[in-house]
């Protein structure tokens, strides 16, 4: 029963926060949310014996890519955001549709039926500490797409320099 | 991590570093490099090939590539008799080409390009050679395609080279298409992609047949005639057989290394690989000796008349790929491979000394126009009378043992056998002719150019004559693991062979082996000599013949007018469509048809369309989440019935 | 932890129900700073269903994946603000009705 509780809270809180994420006027106020939207996931992480996933959401999405945002956010004439319309006209359309597509996610997902289970039980995991474990995969068996994904970050980094930097 | 990934690591790692710092740092000392990745590679390939003869066969996985659900992708390498042979070739080959584009390249404004393509090219033939999985080999295969493609049109500012690498690229498309679908219906009919599990479970396929618009198609001979598609494409077979001489528009040494000696010759291996599926399939095999056969003779009779000394030797390099398919399609995989290896040396022997007689003659290709070189470069003319007498068949050359061997294999198969025995016997003779015809022209008799050129002709620097030297030494002695046990040889290639390959039991006796030997080697050197006299003794009498046969001259003058057959069948229909059908009436006359008819319809329809082009990013969205939604929903009523 | 104890199902309609707010965030808002953050909302959705996957499979590629969504997150956030750096300098604009050269 507390586990259901506990995902219970998780759940409306996270859907709380998302939908304060879209709706917000000031967008200083819908990256705030956003934080503790994230610190809400990690902790979904770690209930689902994530720690290393948990650890590396808060550093990396509300300690890197949320101060992103708010760095950009300061750019802005925020003055002018608080008057302006927030949605555009068809919104009653895009939110129909939203739900639409929701229906038939809840409906397919009774047809989930899931493969065979792996060998890393929570026993096995715990035995051998999270981080290591997935290190030991991250490094073997996807060595080569770990590589590429550096190569997207240099690619990223160099990018984002290039166009954000001053003209002439 | 041990030896073998190197073979093909190194080019790759030589391509990588010329590709990215070759223009502004290593410049004109690109070659090193890609030298160096060769050489290492080619001695990694020696020590594999020793351990092969030494008995051992090397399969093993490397790296898993794709794994969703059952369909699992591997890369890894299978390194036995037939890749070790390969290897051997290729590496060999590319080394000695690589060496020789020092000097033939040499101040080209795309000189670290040009060593970066062959890099990449030799690391995409050792994938496709030592792969041990039919997606590795289709990788390798698409891949060399498109080094092919880089490296004709590598002159890209002349438009003939940028149109002969675009219609080398077309035309592979179409064999290639059907290759994909083999691949393809291999993995669904048994479930795996890797050589082992295809060639362990192909017998299960016996006797099933498959409907296709209500004709009952037996499964094997379909997949084989599919995988041969392919071949016929990349190996430049009929009706596939047009851009291999328009490739002769890029740079000399590349179609020697690839439109000769390897690439093209990736059609053989795969067929010789598959060997388990065609031997399953006796119409498949029938269709690949039939065609191997006549695309050999097709193509040695163009190769008579033609002027431009490249064509020639690339009309000859059709013509012995259409051999190697005539040997395969016999069940002489052994021989094929066997002629693919020696063919290898001569071919890419005669390219380069064509490519040197070019460098001597500032560009000029036209045979009619040269005349008396021998005294100018005497080692390019030794080395070239070597190629063409080893291509003709003369004994104790390379050629003679494999072709040998070939016609003697085919002549014991059966009625099919017979005929294409006697097809390539004729071949035999036109090759002869033609091989003699370039030295006759070119090297012999008086210089026929202008006083500039004979100013300008010279022998070509070390860097070229030596590989041309080594290739010489290649195309004499390369037969010699061949030699039958007819002339007291104990035809040791054969016998390496079988283990993949098998040998077809051959009844007949040596009497009439004898005869069948004695046939070929008449008719090398009665082709030899009717060339001496027609182009040496009596040079009037071919310039008669032209006159008195001027329809046939004509029409092998045009190569039977494939390209303008090709040009009125396809090109010219699907642009009259384009223009006549798709842009007048669909355009004009359909559309605006309908416009004018019921405009307030179209007016309102319009005005709703041109809505969705609201330039709004949320607009966009909002179509992208519809579509989401409805295919969603076909989706979810298609797998609920 | 006693994650397994909460059926698989209730991580996955989670999940979803955040990815479609995510999802109508990105269709409705007019700000781009909010469409991207709508887009980072998505990714997270799809993280939460894939660890809860991984977590009941007992396979740690899912977590895997997460990690490189991750990654992927973090380039394509530090581009999508460059350029939305790079517009805001050029056209002084932060709403998409202030971009639609693309109207027909």
């Amino acid at each position: 029963m507390l586990p259901k509780l506990f995902f219970g809270y998780f759940a409306i809180v996270m859907i709380a926060l998302s939908l304060a994420v879209i709706t917000r006027r000031n967008p200083v106020h819908s990256v705030l949310w956003m934080l503790v939207l994230f610190f809400h996931i990690a902790g979904l992480y770690l209930f689902l014996n994530a720690e290393f996933l948990a650890a590396v959401q808060i550093i990396l999405y509300a300690g890197a890519i949320l101060v992103l945002f708010l760095f950009v956010i300061m750019m802005f004439n925020l003055k002018e955001e608080l008057t302006a319309e927030r949605f555009i006209g068809e919104w009653p359309i895009g939110v129909a549709l939203g739900i639409s597509i929701l229906m038939l996610m809840f409906f397919s997902m009774s047809k989930i039926t899931t493969g065979p289970p792996g060998q890393y039980t929570i026993e096995a995991i715990k035995a051998e500490t999270h981080t290591k474990a997935i290190g030991k995969v991250l490094y073997t068996e996807y060595l080569f797409p770990f590589e590429i994904a550096s190569l997207i970050l240099l690619i990223a980094i160099v990018g984002a320099i290039v166009l954000a930097k001053k003209r002439g | 991590m041990d030896k073998y990934v190197l073979i093909p690591l190194l080019p790759l790692t030589a391509f990588v570093i010329n590709i990215i710092f070759g223009k502004w740092i290593i410049k004109e000392k690109a070659h090193w490099i890609a030298i160096l990745a060769v050489l290492g590679s080619f001695a990694i390939a020696v020590s594999a090939f020793l351990e092969v003869l030494s008995g051992k066969v090397i399969n093993y996985d490397v790296y898993n590539w794709i794994v969703s659900g059952n369909f699992k992708v591997t890369v890894g390498f299978l390194i036995d008799q037939l890749t070790a042979i390969m290897l051997i070739v290729v590496t060999s080959v590319s080394l000695l080409v690589h060496i020789y584009s020092v000097g033939y390249m040499h101040g080209d404004g795309g000189y670290y390009r040009f060593f970066a393509y062959l890099s990449l090219f030799t690391f995409s033939m050792l994938m496709l050679v030592m792969g041990n999985n039919l997606l590795q080999l289709y990788f390798g295969w698409e891949a060399v395609g498109l080094c092919s493609y880089f490296l004709i049109g590598f002159w890209y500012e002349k438009k003939s080279a940028a149109d002969a690498g675009k219609k080398a690229f077309i035309v592979n498309r179409f064999g290639d298409f059907g290759f994909g679908i083999g691949v393809i219906m291999i993995f669904l009919m048994l479930g795996s992609l890797h050589y082992t599990e295809i060639f362990g479970k192909i017998g299960t396929l016996q006797g099933q047949a498959i409907n296709i618009l209500g004709y009952n198609v037996d499964l094997i001979t379909l997949i084989a005639l599919l995988l041969f598609c392919g071949a016929v494409g990349k190996s430049a077979q009929i009706p596939l057989h047009v851009w291999l001489p328009d490739a002769m528009e890029g740079p000399t040494p590349v179609s020697a290394l690839i439109h000769a000696a390897t690439m093209v010759t990736a059609g053989v291996f795969m067929v010789a690989r598959f060997n388990p599926i065609f031997n399953l399939s006796e119409t498949a095999m029938n269709v690949v000796a039939l065609t191997g056969a006549i695309t050999s003779l097709f193509a040695a009779t163009i190769a008579l008349v033609q002027n431009d000394i490249k064509r020639i030797v690339a009309y000859s390099t059709v013509s012995q790929l259409g051999y190697m398919f005539l040997a395969c399609g016999v069940g002489a995989y052994g021989a094929g491979i066997f002629h693919l290896y020696t063919h290898a040396y001569f071919k890419a022997l005669l390219f380069l000394g064509a490519g040197s007689v070019m460098h001597a003659m500032a560009g000029e290709l036209d045979i009619q126009k040269m005349g008396g070189l021998k005294k100018y470069m005497p080692v390019t003319y030794w080395t070239f009378l070597i190629a063409s007498l080893s291509i003709a068949g003369i004994p104790g050359l390379a050629g003679f043992f494999s072709k040998d061997e070939i016609l003697w294999l085919a002549y014991n198969h059966g009625t099919v056998g017979k005929i294409v025995w006697a097809m390539g016997t004729a071949v035999a003779a036109l090759t002869a002719f033609y091989s003699f015809r370039i030295i006759f022209l070119a090297f012999h008799g008086t210089f026929r150019g202008t006083h500039e050129q004979e100013h300008h002709l010279h022998e070509s620097p070390k860097a070229m004559t030596m590989p041309l030297m080594i290739l010489a030494v290649g195309a004499v002695a390369a037969g010699w693991v061949g030699i039958p046990a007819a002339l007291g040889g104990s035809n040791a290639i054969a016998h390496f062979f079988e283990p993949v390959l098998g040998h077809p039991h051959v009844t007949a006796a040596h009497e009439e082996e004898y005869m069948v030997m004695g046939i070929s080697i008449a008719a090398a050197i009665g082709g030899i000599f009717v060339s001496w006299i027609f182009y040496s003794l009596k040079p009037e009498i071919p310039k008669n013949l032209a006159v008195k046969f001027k329809s046939i001259y004509t029409t092998l003058w045009n190569k039977y007018y494939v390209d303008e057959l090709y040009d009125f069948i396809i090109v010219r229909p699907v642009k009259w469509t384009a223009t006549n059908i798709l842009v007048a009436v669909t355009d004009g006359k359909i559309i605006e048809g309908i416009v004018n008819g019921v405009p307030a319809a179209i007016r309102n329809f319009g005005e709703r369309l041109r809505k969705l082009q609201t330039g709004y990013l949320q607009h966009y969205a909002l179509s992208m989440a519809l579509g989401v939604f409805v295919i969603l929903t076909l989706v979810l009523i298609a797998k609920g019935r | 932890m006693g994650g397994a104890m909460v059926p698989l199902e209730w991580y996955i309609g989670l999940s979803a129900v955040i990815f479609i707010i995510g999802v109508a965030g990105f269709m409705i808002r007019k700000n781009i700073i909010i469409m991207l953050m709508s887009i980072e909302l998505m990714l997270n959705a799809v993280n939460i269903s894939l660890v809860a996957f991984s977590h009941y499979l007992q396979d740690l590629r899912g977590q895997v994946m997460v990690f490189f969504i991750i990654t992927v997150a973090a380039a394509e956030a530090a581009i999508g603000l460059a350029i939305l750096v790079s517009l805001f300098k050029n056209k002084a604009a932060v709403h998409t009705d202030e971009i639609i050269e693309m109207k027909g």
